[in-house]
């Protein structure tokens, strides 16, 4: 099994993948707190269906590098998702679910309408839960997988306290001079960035778990924002590696595998805090 | 001079107007109280003086060298902390945020300047704990902790009572009035009139109708024996 994996690892693209899966984990855990708490958890679905929209696009378009369409499409739809969600006139949540669903729809329509591929379903199947896209991906896409990870990695850090301050109290953080509305804004264009780089890693189905899982299993056992946020990262992180590893060896679609161990995760975590529980009483 | 001055303000949501020709001012050292039923737009009153709500009419002004994020602000108690996962130290230092402005990361003072402000409050001790896992009065305490980092000068209280038992009441007053003798302006919302009138230096009673003025022209008024049952001994 070694020597099996020995020979994967020859090959640069097994090696990239590798390395742009942990970036791409390690980013998605970072917002996932911040998007459990604050109504933001539905941008990251309806984002993760206009992902798909645009990914079609992009397809019937027959663009050779889609992720430099797909990231701006989605970031627009970012902006407009926030501005309708925070829309008291227009049902905020109704609003979103059309447009998410809508952008499923059409972009499954134009991808039977005009798609030469002769493997349709299968096409659409690898975009909705990752399959293997994340070894086909172009060296300008690696590229940009890895540059953009940084840069969310870097934002992140820079605006951490802000990031905590406006998630645990925007009326406080306004009141004290933070702009919140543009952290808001930053928050969205950093998800709808996370979303376009994870739909490589686990299709854009499976998105919402990789974002969520991990935060949601560090917020069983720790109690603290920074050992929260550390937490989820690593666990995002080793979750990630094992599943492409074993994806590797054994043949599975990498996306539902690294969510698979995302999900066993969180049971270990539940055990762990009742234990925890269970001691303190 | 007047550290803030509301001048014939009208406020409310979306063209429904709440509360309309509010004036009054509040002066350093001040201890305003805002007393009204639920609903009366107190709340709605105080974001409208933070600025996170714009007036449908009228101004609100600050003065005499404050700044707009110098003031103290506790908030009425809300959903999303809840189930936060966040420390008594991570809490109080948000405060610092206004100070830190565009610096990422906090400095060694902003850090003192936290722990200053939880000795105050007396919830040191409680530091490393979880904010989602304390009692109300001491959660309470760390907020108003968090609010001290935010301001030297003017604290904007929305009923930091509501919630607790009648001794963590008192003692909540206790360390507001405390504040309030060290100098800091203090603007508190309540519904309880009679504790108000025992407190402050002025009265803001917003409803039906509306008065201003200091705590003894405020017990003279016709409004003050519709609503303060006298209690004995309990009336200054
Ligand atoms: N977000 C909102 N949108 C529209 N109306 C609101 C909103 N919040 C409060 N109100 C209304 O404004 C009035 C005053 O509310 P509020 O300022 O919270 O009162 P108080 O704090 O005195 O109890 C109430 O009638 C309430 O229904
Ligand atoms: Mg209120």
């Amino acid at each position: 099994m070694i020597e099996s994996l020995g020979l994967y690892f020859s090959f640069p693209l097994v090696r990239y993948a590798l390395i742009v899966g942990v970036l791409i984990a390690l980013c998605s855990s970072l917002l996932g707190v911040t998007l459990v708490l604050r109504r933001f958890s539905f941008i990251g679905d309806g984002l993760s269906h206009v992902a798909f929209g645009a990914m079609a696009i992009a397809g019937v378009l027959h663009l050779t590098d889609d992720m430099l369409f797909v990231l701006p499409f989605t970031v627009l739809a970012a902006i407009l998702l926030l501005r309708t969600g925070q829309n008291t006139k227009i049902k905020g949540d109704a609003a979103v679910a059309m447009i998410s669903v809508g952008a499923l729809a059409v972009g499954y329509l134009l991808l039977n309408l005009f798609s030469a591929s002769a493997n349709l379903s299968g096409d659409v199947c690898s975009t909705l839960f990752g399959s293997m896209s994340i070894l086909t991906l172009t060296r300008t896409e690696v590229w940009l997988c890895a540059a953009l990870s940084v840069v969310v990695l870097v934002i992140f850090i820079l605006f951490y306290n802000r990031i905590f301050a406006v998630t645990f109290d925007e009326d406080f953080a306004r009141a004290a001079g933070t702009r919140a509305e543009a952290y808001n804004l930053l928050i969205a264009v950093v998800i709808a960035v996370i979303i376009v780089l994870a739909m490589n890693l686990v299709g854009s189905l499976l998105i919402s778990a990789l974002i969520i899982f991990p935060a949601m299993s560090a917020m069983r056992v720790f109690r603290s924002f920074r050992g929260v946020t550390v937490c989820s990262a690593v666990l995002s992180v080793v979750c990630a590696v094992l599943g492409i590893l074993i994806s590797v060896i054994v043949g599975t679609p990498v996306g539902s595998t690294i969510v698979a161990i995302d999900i066993a995760a969180f049971l270990v975590c539940c055990a762990v805090s009742g234990i925890k529980g269970g001691i303190r009483k | 001079m007047a550290q803030l001055t509301c001048s014939n303000l009208t406020l409310g949501y979306e063209g429904h107007v709440v509360l309309s020709g509010l004036n009054f001012s509040v002066s350093a050292g001040d201890y305003l109280c805002i007393v009204g039923e639920n609903g009366s737009g107190k709340s709605t009153l105080v974001k409208t003086m933070l600025g996170l709500m714009k007036p449908l009419g009228g101004r609100v002004t600050l003065g005499d060298g404050l700044r707009e994020n110098e003031i103290g602000y506790l908030p009425q108690q809300t959903a999303v902390q809840k189930d936060f996962p966040a420390t008594v130290r991570e809490v109080v230092l948000s405060g610092c945020q206004g100070r830190a402005g565009m610096r990422p990361f906090y400095n060694r003072q902003e850090k003192a300047l936290a722990r200053e402000s939880m000795e105050k409050m007396d919830i040191t001790a409680l530091a490393g704990r979880c904010y989602r896992e304390l009692s109300g009065g001491q959660q309470q305490r760390v907020l108003l902790a968090r609010a001290l980092c935010a301001t030297r000068r003017l604290l904007l209280l929305d009923e930091p009572v509501s919630g607790l038992d009648p001794m963590v009441t008192q003692e909540m007053y206790a360390l507001i009035r405390q504040l309030n003798r060290e100098g800091i302006t203090v603007i508190m919302i309540s519904h309880d009139i009679a504790a108000a009138a025992r407190f402050a230096s002025h009265i803001l009673h917003v409803g039906n109708t509306v008065f201003f003025g200091t705590r003894e022209e405020y017990l003279r008024s016709d409004i003050a024996a519709r609503f303060l049952v006298p209690e004995g001994g309990d009336r200054p």
